[in-house]
């Protein structure tokens, strides 16, 4: 490795320092804080508010205690939901999506391209409350858009919020992230040089050929990147309760919503703070997953040059 | 850490006045010979700093859930357009300057409660705040609340106004004896039927109450018949509706069955006989014979939906609060209903037969309640506690009615035009149940949502339920602080005999 | 060869059409509500189309003040992330620091426990004292906090991809270190530092929980607060209000992504590895 002779260290330290210190403010401190609390009965309200005590591993136990996990709206079915909502929603949705929307758009003419990616944009950069009620008219079985449209070709409308809601929610997660992965894949398709694709035009290789052998590869770092940061935003993603609230009877509820009752509206944060912790330790088992695709994907692809 | 004992409000105010005057005094030592010329500057200086700050105002401030043009919008119109500017104008006339702030706030009432606890815990927030009596209890236990008479002394409890507060509404307030805001507003549950439908039914129109809940049952039956589309009868159920269904739903039920939710000993009940009659009613209303749609009760806008349904008829019976009456369906309401007063009729919630009530009473009802509380960290306590005394003395309150008419807890403050007001409050006040003021309700009562919402969607069985509830209220308040009553000889209300065990979540409970 | 390029573009062309559609759809409703003055779920063409939804929001004061605190927190935070992230991720990239990918990843983790509602109990308690309560500072502070880990994540494929040769050769002809920075890898790393940015202003225009438990006063309330007040006495959605109020909510984040996708595009200027 070759050493950074680009700047001291004290330049690097005077670079880092603001954000370190923000960080340090605002998410280390309050990070530990939430892993001691954790280990309590902390809450915001009753007597565990003023005298928290030290419960040890009692708020995991808890959740996994086996007279309760597996009840209507426990946790254990969340968790299952939510596992299920990232693979679905997220893997396949988002990043696929966002995926076929990078490639085609290359494809397109320039004015083209800027509509298709303004669409897809917009529903990524508008405002929860506004998404939430756009797809609330959306999808009201009497008078929605959705329903309106599928009466008008003959297909009988139907109650989506009560009949599909979990997939409901998957297609909404779907459409309403998809656009930063597509952003994301644009820019490191762009800096795919040019030459590489002509060249395989040249050989005649094929779209999927040229996908799966030029450009994957080459953007292997953006989608560990991109499957990283979707995964862990779509454990914490809350934006469905403003369709669903978790119902109809917890058919929709995943983790943040969980997690919302235990810790909003009960405010039991010692809770709270131990599903955060879990989570976490979900998403880290994911991330090490991703990575290590990854780096059998570069192995093969080494063994076969 | 205001235990020192009882700050006198006097003390506060002389201490405050005091403090400008210090540092002359000071240099006034360092300089013994011109003494008595600096004497005199210093005294001087000090009128001068007393009078100063005599003409800054004492601020005092009030949070509410309320905004003008939204959420509670007449409240917030009462607050600035009458008790601000007269309690201005009267402590003027009394020699004192004071300046009122509101704080309004249109967010959900969970998120008002975390702002409140944040402040109450770092010594901030409005001297006076908008409180739902049922959260008392957790802010005490917080050390967030202090009783009314330590924040405000002893005057809090010479107020005129408790003579007129009946004892049942004062305990909308009091935790452990002691009283932690005013009460001001209340309310009944009752059911309203649709004239109209009944009629059309060949039921009575004009006078229809309900001995029993097979008396309701039969009306919707009779209702159903006649219009098989329909879905006549709505009671709340299941988590959408959150608190609604414990108000509007559960407790009427539970009290009706001579049942509450805690034993006299203040044990939790997690299992007995008439909570599983209260199940299968909800059963035989959603699921055996479809009486209501469950739909709506799981719909995230339900509550909503139940109004409109209602509204245009689709159901014709539904257990709501007064409010729904003189605001939601009122002809310049949310749901109007133009024609309401000839059309909806009101009938009180039988127990499940008759003299089977709480009390051993026919019927019964539900109130819950609105109160004002004290900051215990104000910096004006006794100009607070005079501020919310004027607030909620009678010819004040007398002008909240017209900016929104309502049931005041006050006995000298009656509904001034609704006549509806009055019959319900005379008729229903007198039976109704309350909350309990307890620290572990709210999260009970998110388990009856739990409970209810399991098997109106046909997911458990009653008892398969009421086991999962028993495991997760015992989860919450500790195993010692519950109890399991007898239910082998209670038998569903019509329902035929459910075969237990019938899911596999049953094996975890018990 | 030509054909089958034909036919590639037509599939292309209807894929692209098609999901077009699928997206747009949810926010047709969007286009009519707000010049409805009877707006409901549904989508009618307002008959006639009016003004008077606008007229009624800008009759509250409060609710368009609160536009003008959602830009000023949002752009704030904006600048505070995209400066600090990239000159963190910069500098973490060139240091000798072992382990320095994890650091950024477990800053990741940490940033993502750190968003519910019980890490509002430390956070409030931190900016209680500092004394900036009911303060933008203190918003902008959190919020840039929060946001800075997945800034300096979503930064560093594309710190990665600049050759170390770039800045060297900018020193070695005697530019200091900052005007290295500057000059060179600032510019190379635009669109990284766009995508962050804008994600950034998204989150913080959206962003409810952070405001709500900072600010006090009715004044500083951003959008995201203030839109509650368009719920009826019951609590139920005023539809017309809301719609209404939604489109001007949204207008500037369109706004943004637009004047950005128009001045730096979401696209590198190429060249480098080519």
């Amino acid at each position: 490795m070759r050493n950074s002779g680009t700047f001291s260290s004290r330049i690097g330290v005077a670079f880092m320092t603001p954000a370190g210190v923000l960080v340090t403010l605002f998410v280390v401190f309050p990070f530990f804080w939430i892993i001691a609390v954790s280990f309590t009965n902390r809450s915001l309200l009753g007597a565990s508010a003023l005298h928290p005590q030290l419960v040890g591993l009692k708020n995991y136990l808890d959740l996994f205690d086996p007279a309760t996990f597996w009840s209507q709206g426990g946790f254990g079915p969340s968790l299952w939901l939510t596992v299920q909502f990232v693979v679905f929603s997220a893997l396949c949705g988002q990043v696929l999506l966002g995926l076929v929307l990078a490639w085609i758009s290359r494809e397109l003419s320039p004015r083209a391209k800027s509509l298709l990616q303004g669409i897809v944009m917009l529903a990524w950069i508008l405002p929860d409350v506004v998404v939430g009620f756009a797809w609330f008219a959306y999808l009201d079985r009497d008078a929605g858009t959705l329903n309106q449209l599928l009466r008008g070709l003959h297909v009988p409308a139907a109650d989506f919020l009560i009949e599909h809601p979990f997939l409901t929610i998957c297609v909404f997660n779907a459409w309403r992230g998809a656009a930063f992965s597509m952003m994301l894949f644009d820019a490191a398709l762009q800096s795919i040089p040019p030459s590489y694709l002509e060249t395989a035009d040249v050989v005649g290789a094929s779209g999927w050929q040229k996908l799966r052998d030029i450009v994957l590869p080459l953007i292997r770092g953006h989608i560990v990147t991109d499957l990283i940061l979707i995964t862990m935003w779509t454990f914490n993603v809350f934006t469905p309760f403003l369709l669903t609230a978790g119902g109809p009877s917890f058919e929709t509820d995943i983790l943040p919503i969980y997690t919302y009752r235990i810790a909003f509206k009960s405010f039991e944060f010692g809770k709270g703070a131990a599903i955060g912790v879990i989570v976490m330790l979900i998403n880290l088992a994911f991330s090490l997953v991703y990575l290590r695709l990854a780096q059998r994907g570069l192995r093969k692809k080494g063994k076969a040059a | 850490m205001l235990k020192l004992g009882i700050p006198s409000p006097a003390l506060r105010q002389e201490h405050r006045i005091a403090m400008p005057a210090t540092p002359h005094i000071r240099w006034t030592q360092r300089a013994p010979v011109a003494r008595t010329r600096m004497r005199v500057a210093a005294l001087l200086f000090g009128a001068a700093a007393w009078a100063m700050a005599l003409a800054e105002p004492v601020e005092v401030s009030i949070a509410c859930r309320c905004v003008e043009g939204g959420v509670n919008g007449s409240e917030a119109r009462w607050l600035k357009r009458v008790v601000i500017p007269e309690y201005v104008a009267a402590a003027k006339a009394q020699g004192r300057d004071v300046a009122v702030k509101l704080r309004e706030f249109a967010g959900s009432a969970e998120q008002m409660s975390q702002q409140l606890a944040l402040d109450f815990a770092t010594g901030q927030g409005a001297d006076l705040a908008e409180f739902d009596g049922f959260q008392i209890p957790g802010f005490v236990d917080a050390g967030l609340l202090k009783p009314l008479d330590e924040v405000a002394g002893a005057d809090a409890n010479a107020w005129e106004g408790w003579s007129h507060i009946p004892d049942s509404a004062q305990a909308l307030v009091r935790f452990r004896g002691k009283r932690y805001g005013v009460p001001e507003q209340t309310d009944v549950r009752m059911i309203f039927y649709r004239r109209d439908r009944f009629r059309a039914a060949g039921l009575d129109a004009d006078h229809w109450q309900p001995r029993s809940w097979n008396d309701i049952l039969d009306a919707a039956r009779a209702l159903k018949r006649h219009d098989p589309a329909s879905y006549p009868l709505q009671i709340d159920a299941g988590v959408a509706m959150g608190e609604a269904t414990t108000m509007q739903g559960w407790l009427m039920l539970l009290a009706g069955t001579g049942e509450e939710l805690r034993d006299a000993q203040g044990r939790w009940i997690v299992r007995s006989p008439g909570m599983l009659a209260a199940l299968d009613f909800y059963k035989t209303v959603y699921i055996d014979e479809k009486l209501g749609e469950a739909r709506t009760q799981r719909l995230v806008s339900g509550r909503n939906r139940s109004f409109t349904d209602f509204q245009r008829g689709k159901s014709a019976i539904l257990i709501e609060s007064n409010w729904f009456y003189y605001t939601a369906i009122d002809p310049q309401g949310d749901f109007p209903i133009p024609d309401r007063d000839e059309l909806v009729g009101w009938a009180k919630m039988p127990a499940r037969t008759p003299g089977s009530a709480v009390r051993g009473q026919d019927f019964v009802s539900v109130s819950g309640g609105n109160s004002f509380v004290l900051n215990p960290h104000s910096n004006h306590p006794h100009e607070a506690w005079l501020l919310l005394a004027f607030m909620n003395s009678a010819s004040v309150l007398r002008s909240y009615q017209e900016y929104n008419e309502h049931l005041c807890v006050r006995d000298d403050v009656l509904p001034p035009h609704s006549e509806f007001l009055r019959a319900s409050g005379r008729e229903l006040l007198p039976l109704t149940t309350i909350r309990p003021i307890d620290a572990d309700y709210e999260k009970v009562s998110a388990e009856i949502q739990r409970m209810t919402e399991s098997v109106i969607a046909n997911k458990l069985s009653p008892r398969a339920a009421m086991a999962e509830y028993a495991a997760a209220v015992k989860q919450i308040v500790g195993a010692d602080k519950v109890v399991a009553l007898d239910t082998s000889a209670a038998t569903g209300v019509q329902a035929p005999a459910i075969p237990a065990r019938t899911t596999g979540a049953d094996h975890h409970a018990e | 060869m030509n054909r089958r390029a034909l036919i590639s573009r037509i599939v292309f062309s209807v894929c692209a059409a098609l999901l077009g559609v699928a997206f747009a759809l949810p926010l047709i409703w969007f286009v009519f509500a707000p010049f409805n003055a009877h707006a409901d779920l549904d989508l009618a063409l307002p008959a006639p189309p009016t003004l008077a939804n606008f007229a009624r929001v800008f009759a509250n004061g409060a609710a368009v003040g609160a536009l003008l605190n959602s830009l000023l927190q949002a752009f704030g935070t904006v600048l505070l992330v995209a400066t600090t992230a990239t000159l963190a991720a910069y500098a973490l990239a060139r240091a000798t620091l072992r382990g320095k990918r994890v650091i950024e990843y477990v800053l990741l983790l940490f940033s993502s426990v750190v968003s519910g509602s019980a890490a509002m109990v430390p956070i409030f308690l931190i900016v209680n004292a500092l004394g900036l309560i009911d303060t933008q500072l203190a918003v902008i502070l959190v919020f840039a906090g929060g946001l800075l880990p997945t800034a300096m994540f979503i930064l560093r494929d594309f710190i990665a991809s600049i050759p170390r040769g770039y800045e060297e050769s900018a020193l070695v002809a005697g530019a200091s270190p900052w005007r290295a920075f500057v000059d060179v890898v600032v510019p190379v790393l635009r669109p990284g530092v766009t995508i962050a940015a804008v994600w950034a202003f998204v989150q913080v225009w959206g962003g409810f929980l952070i405001p709500f438990v900072l600010l006090r006063s009715e004044q500083r309330m951003p959008a995201s607060v203030e839109i509650y007040s368009f719920y009826s006495q019951a609590g139920t959605p005023i539809v017309p209000l809301l719609a209404a109020y939604s489109v001007l909510y949204s207008l500037p984040v369109i706004a943004l992504y637009w004047y950005v996708n128009r001045k730096y595009g979401f696209r590198f200027f190429g060249g480098i590895k080519s």
